[in-house]
């Protein structure tokens, strides 16, 4: 059963195609990390899955709702840390779900601050849990960790890593960092800029050591 | 230290006005204007005056927030009426907004909708370019979160645009205020029989300088207060922009 399908999937910003007649395939469940060099059209992607962009052509079809965790925190900057959550909430349930997905990402006694007086990682777990408070099946990441220095980064990874299992959703990671990919995901492509268009390669699955080196040869770096 | 020069200019005036270097047909010394504050305020002609151009103000001020804030979220917003309305509006504020004054006597008359008018014409157009350039600056990034989530309509309007544009709004309307203001002076020199503009034209006309400058302090001391008010206010309502300061 798939959770995100893409078929033949055609996307142009002007005269510059960026993919055309790309094939995806996600399975319920699985963490798929998708990896490339800067301005190879990651982001895009994962726009497109979230319906932030329109394919020029072919079918997109996510089953299920979405919580999108953009790589800055995105946060209201007038709402305090539990209405940003709140924002996201609709039903009655979903508000009931708020000190829980708070405590999720240990934010319970930050709850009354404002964005301006929270660090990068703190932001960024707000933001988490404003995209988890509706109990996505499908969780989109665009480089979530990206704009955080080293300590928060790993800190962080670590609990993206816990509370997504724990979510028991979908996830698609945007990185640049083979490391995160590792760590976060089931499975990961690679998106490689050939003539006219970016292919989604997909290393020979394995584990730690052969993971890794079929990565960085996929990404053209010498491992 | 800074009251060190409003005291030294009090003291100078003091003294050149009891020394009899200058006389008082043209300048009235401080103790004349502390009297004629008295005088004016016993007999209640400082407050009907006072009331009567506070009410203009406050008429012409709303009436202009009301429109402005329409019209600015509605160019804001949407393209369409950005195309329809905003270059006509635009033409119409390249006219100084006193060009008016003939029509306006001509259309309502001399009484107080013509003034109320006037004042409002004056406030209008700060609000209006202040939340219509707010609105269309808002952050593309946040409309994207809105948009992730389906938040769209009037919830997104008054959840997203509205909270966003808010601290620019303000300064649109401090800057509105003050201009409600120069724009009463303007409205009750050309004809009033109340108000703190007649009081004015009123000490021209009998050569009393003492009652010109009670006028003077009075738009002095509401201008300073309608300002601080709005300041108040921002403070209170924006409190969350990450700057240092109000800005404006």
């Amino acid at each position: 059963m798939n959770a995100i399908t893409l078929r033949g999937v055609t996307k142009r910003f002007g005269a510059h195609t960026i993919f055309d007649g790309l094939d995806l395939e996600v399975k319920r469940g699985e963490r798929l990390a998708i990896l490339g060099a800067s301005g190879c059209g990651k982001s895009t992607l994962l726009r497109l899955i979230a319906g932030l962009e329109s394919p020029d052509a072919g079918e997109i079809d996510v089953a299920g709702e979405i919580g999108f965790v953009f790589q800055e925190p995105r946060l209201f900057g007038w709402l305090d840390v539990e209405k940003n959550v709140a924002f996201a909430a609709r039903t009655a349930a979903e508000r009931a779900r708020i000190p829980e997905v708070l405590a999720l990402v240990g934010l319970t006694s930050a709850r009354t601050k404002l964005p301006k007086h929270l660090s990068g990682g703190m932001a960024q777990r707000a933001a988490l849990a404003r995209a988890l408070v509706r109990k996505p099946e499908v969780l989109l990441f665009d480089e979530p960790l990206a704009a955080l220095d080293a300590l928060t980064r790993l800190e962080l990874r670590a609990s993206l890593r816990e509370i997504v299992l724990e979510a028991g959703a979908t996830a698609v990671w945007v990185t640049h960092d083979v490391e995160d990919a590792l760590a976060l995901a089931t499975r990961s492509i690679v998106l490689q800029r050939s003539p006219g268009a970016v292919r989604a390669v997909e290393p020979a699955a394995g584990v730690d050591v052969g993971a890794r080196r079929a990565l960085l040869a996929a990404l053209g770096v010498p491992a | 230290m800074k009251f060190a020069l409003p005291i030294a200019l009090l003291v100078a005036w003091f003294a050149a006005t009891s020394s009899g270097a200058i006389k008082s047909y043209q300048l009235a010394s401080p103790q004349a204007v502390l009297a004629e504050v008295n005088d004016l305020a016993t007999r209640g002609v400082l407050w009907t005056d006072l009331g009567a151009s506070l009410e203009r103000v406050a008429a012409g001020f709303a009436l202009a927030a009301v429109l402005a804030i329409a019209l600015g979220a509605l160019v804001g917003a949407s393209r369409a009426a950005e195309q329809l309305l905003d270059p006509t509006l635009q033409a119409i504020r390249a006219v100084p907004s006193l060009a008016w004054v003939p029509l306006l006597l001509l259309w309502l008359g001399i009484g107080e909708t013509a003034k109320i008018a006037l004042v409002a014409i004056g406030a209008f157009f700060p609000i209006y370019v202040a939340l219509a350039s707010a609105i269309r600056g808002v952050d593309r990034k946040l409309i994207e979160v809105a948009r992730v989530l389906g938040v769209r309509g009037v919830p997104f309007v008054a959840r997203v645009l509205v909270p966003a544009a808010l601290p620019q709004l303000l300064v649109g309307l401090r800057i509105g205020l003050t201009q409600a203001w120069l724009f009463l002076v303007a409205a009750e020199l050309l004809g009033a029989s109340r108000g703190l503009g007649f009081l004015l034209t009123d000490g021209q006309q009998i050569a009393r300088t003492d009652e010109i400058l009670v006028a003077i302090l009075a738009f002095a001391i509401c201008g300073k207060l309608s300002e601080s008010g709005m300041k108040l206010l921002e403070r209170r309502l924006v409190s969350w922009t990450d700057t240092a300061s109000v800005p404006g």
